[in-house]
């Protein structure tokens, strides 16, 4: 799972108002290459939640000195889009658990892929 | 209409259709592959995505991905969500670009507000119209589904489901959640006089009223049926032909061409030369 994607993602499960930023508990985190997009780093960047990517890269040891702030005139700084780019689609979660912060549901991660199955009572 | 036999979704839910046995044709079958990707392809046309442009895209029921193939060919960014674990073991195998959940498309998709720029579907709605368990109510997951989705899509973007209804209550059903969650939109069917060609794809609006692409395959077919029975003073020769032209005649090679156009087949342009008697030979 890339932490765009985790980025985008929030709890469904049934009750909960706000099932969002979505705690990362990673046993196995790998790098893989990803082609640089810069127009499409700019165009997500306005779309990601900043400070939920900021503690995501944080929580995996990739923060690849992001500041906690958006900068300003992103779209210009190709230094700065680039590690965005890492950040958002080269680090990827591989093995580990995502829990919900409101009811404390834990959806686990293998092989890459997030369960977000629900059980029937939670629909 | 296919026979109730041959629907998989009549058989057994889909997490359990699609183990390892049924992924493994997904990924070796051409025939299925040449289908898959012919049908992403036309329901990305149907998406109207701004050109030259990278969009974040959203696949249900992405399977082994390869709908996903085409729009990493097209140069998208997409997240797969899929019920079943054998396809997406295919996905993976496969290397595919895009992002992978396990989730039931029933239980809503758990994505925040205006997150993506749209949504192609291939063959997977037709699933939810089924109820699996006892707990499963066809309309409610279908809402559910439905709300969701447009939620996670921002506004005045498209989401494009290809799929093979059953009769034309499924499609009500189906568009009748679907407007109540907020859509707006319809069907559009592809080649609608072939029984083998013809596809139906629903063409969704999310937050803006868009006008209707037009079916492939469907322009020849609005010929204008007059109300009246049309007068005409000659004397009828052939009775039996109703309507037809004469066989082997030019306007029978006309009709006949018109036809098979209709269904979507390859035919050969109309030209001065067509139906035209060749020069006498000794």
């Amino acid at each position: 799972m890339k932490l765009l994607t985790h980025n985008m993602l929030m709890s469904h499960v049934k009750g909960v108002t706000k099932g969002y930023p979505l705690l990362i508990k990673a046993t196995e985190v790998k790098v893989n290459e990803v082609e640089f997009n810069p127009q499409f780093v700019s165009r997500m960047i306005p779309k990601v939640e900043w400070s939920a990517l900021v503690k995501a890269a944080e929580e995996l040891g990739h923060r690849q000195d992001l500041p906690a702030e958006l900068l300003a005139d992103y779209e210009k700084n190709e230094e700065f889009l680039k590690k965005v780019h890492k950040v958002l689609l080269e680090v990827e979660v591989i093995e580990g658990c995502l829990q919900c912060p409101e009811s404390g549901r834990e959806f686990p991660i293998t092989k890459g892929i997030p369960n977000m199955l629900l059980n029937e009572d939670e629909v | 209409m296919a026979s109730s036999c041959r629907r998989p979704e009549h058989t057994a839910p889909p997490d359990v259709f699609y183990n390892e046995e049924e992924a493994k044709k997904y990924s070796q079958n051409s025939r299925m592959i040449e289908i898959q990707t012919q049908m992403s392809e036309r329901a990305v046309e149907l998406l109207n995505l701004p050109e030259g442009q990278p969009c974040f895209l959203l696949d249900v029921g992405c399977g082994s991905g390869l709908s996903g193939d085409f729009l990493s060919e097209e140069g998208h960014y997409w997240v797969g969500v899929d019920i079943s674990t054998a396809m997406l073991d295919v996905a993976l195998d496969r290397e595919v670009e895009g992002d992978l959940l396990l989730g039931d498309m029933g239980q809503g998709m758990p994505f925040r507000p205006g997150t993506f720029d749209g949504c192609i579907s291939i063959s997977a709605l037709q699933w939810l119209c089924n109820a699996d368990k006892k707990t499963h109510s066809p309309p409610k997951r279908l809402f559910t589904f439905f709300s969701t989705l447009y939620s996670s899509l921002s506004r005045g973007s498209r989401a494009v489901f290809q799929l093979y209804p059953e009769n034309s209550e499924q499609l009500e059903l189906i568009t009748s959640q679907a407007m109540r969650a907020g859509f707006t939109g319809g069907m559009v069917v592809d080649y609608p006089n072939s029984s083998k060609a013809k596809k139906f794809f629903l063409c969704l609006f999310a937050g803006v009223t868009g006008v209707l692409p037009k079916g492939l395959g469907s322009e020849t077919s609005d010929r204008n049926v007059s109300n009246q029975v049309q007068f005409s003073g000659q004397r009828c020769r052939f009775k039996n032909m109703k309507g037809k032209s004469l066989k082997k005649g030019r306007d029978w090679i006309f009709e006949k061409k018109e036809r098979r156009r209709r269904q979507g087949r390859e035919v050969r342009a109309d030209t001065k030369y067509t139906g035209r008697q060749r020069r006498p030979h000794f």
